[in-house]
């Protein structure tokens, strides 16, 4: 596949097909883990790293061990197993390099194993039949995506703390809303690829 | 045993959409129409009563630090088996919902369920516990699908309720399914306000 092809794949997963704005993949921590600027960067570079990987394995998984056996049907078992594996993995790793990041994060590093972004992302690559590397890239691609939306979210929230909103509409109500024009403003990338 | 007491608390008291905030994936995603949430919140239900069953039946036998992954497993096998049933038998819905199907494994609602319920009681009151969360989730999903599908395309289950409606198509779209479930939760807090005053929700 040639570099624009990898290019459209790219742009696709941060803005036309955005994970969160339009696949509605990874709402969970989309709305959990966006009360803060920073937290919100952490929880975005957990999972480009988890994504990728997680990616990979399940890609060499898929074509290495279950298409030869004929086991395509335990595709789901599979994949989420390999990622929780992994989630642990990465829990362990940030939590030697960097205590802080690890207290910041804290519950939600073990829901990135319920992320169905990163299980989404998975399964979205087989089914479209990306080879390794288109793989790579549309992981990478869904969590830039996922990652721009999740921290631009947490600015907006930042100021909503602080600003008066009417108390019925006060908490979940006003950050969906808030969310319901984001998506409105990346329905405007609709026709970009 | 209060059966019903905790049939109903999935229901409304702790409904996992609305009250619990779990399962939001799914939730925004299928709910184009009303059939689509029906056909979500039913096999969800499936795949938490399925798991509840099997999870509180074995408790016992997982040792505590393995029991999310074993949970997980026992969750994505009923998953698989819900997700080939449905390819043979309604593979049109199968095919609207897509990759949700697979997802339902990473349904904050069932692995909840069964980290805070299944692993703690018994398999009755799981039983109940999975049919009241299933019921409560799927009527939410129905309560989603059908606004959103009468609102943004006219229709109810397929059929045209009035033929002079120009259809907002926004509520179809995503932005629509944000919009609409932060309303919704906004008229429960407005009711939930009005209704207790001193309650603490």
């Amino acid at each position: 596949m040639s570099a624009a092809g990898l290019f459209v794949i790219l742009v696709s997963g941060i803005l036309v097909n955005n994970f969160v704005m339009s696949r509605f993949l990874g709402i969970c921590p989309f709305l959990g883990v966006s009360k803060q600027v920073e937290t919100a960067v952490g929880m975005s570079m957990a999972v480009t790293f988890v994504m990728t990987l997680a990616s990979i394995i399940t890609y060499l998984v898929q074509y290495l061990l279950l298409a030869p056996l004929g086991l395509e049907y335990l595709q789901t078992i599979a994949f989420i197993l390999v990622i929780a594996a992994l989630v642990q993995f990465v829990e362990m790793v940030v939590q030697k390099v960097s205590p802080t990041l690890y207290k910041a994060l804290g519950v939600y590093l073990p829901l990135i194993t319920t992320n169905c972004a990163v299980l989404g992302v998975a399964i979205l690559n087989i089914q479209s039949e990306y080879n390794l590397i288109e793989t790579i890239v549309n992981a990478i691609g869904a969590s830039i995506g996922f990652g721009l939306v999740i921290i631009l979210f947490a600015g907006i929230r930042e100021r909503l703390e602080i600003a008066d909103v009417p108390a019925v509409f006060k908490g979940f109500p006003i950050a969906l809303i808030t969310a319901s024009l984001m998506s409105m403003a990346f329905l405007g990338f609709a026709g970009l690829v | 045993m209060n059966f019903g007491k905790t049939l109903f608390n999935g229901i409304a008291a702790e409904n996992p959409v609305f009250i619990q905030m779990l399962g939001m994936c799914p939730t925004l995603a299928v709910t184009t129409s009303a059939i689509n949430g029906i056909g979500m919140g039913l096999a969800t239900t499936a795949v938490l009563l399925g798991s509840n069953i099997v999870i509180s039946a074995v408790k016992n036998f997982i040792p505590g630090k393995i029991r999310i992954p074993a949970f997980i497993v026992v969750i994505a096998t009923f998953v698989t088996i819900v997700g080939l049933l449905m390819k043979a038998f309604v593979p049109a819905l199968d095919k609207a919902l897509g990759l949700f199907i697979p997802l339902i494994v990473v349904n904050c609602i069932i692995l909840g369920r069964a980290e805070a319920f299944a692993s703690k009681n018994s398999v009755v009151k799981s039983i109940a516990d999975g049919v009241g969360m299933g019921i409560g989730f799927t009527a939410a999903l129905f309560i989603l699908g059908a606004l959103r599908e009468i609102i943004g395309a006219g229709t109810i289950f397929g059929t045209v309720i009035y033929s002079g409606y120009q259809p907002a198509l926004i509520m179809i779209l995503p932005p629509g399914a944000f919009l609409l479930l932060g309303l919704l939760l906004a008229l429960f807090n407005w009711i939930s306000i009005k209704k207790a005053g001193g309650e603490n929700r």
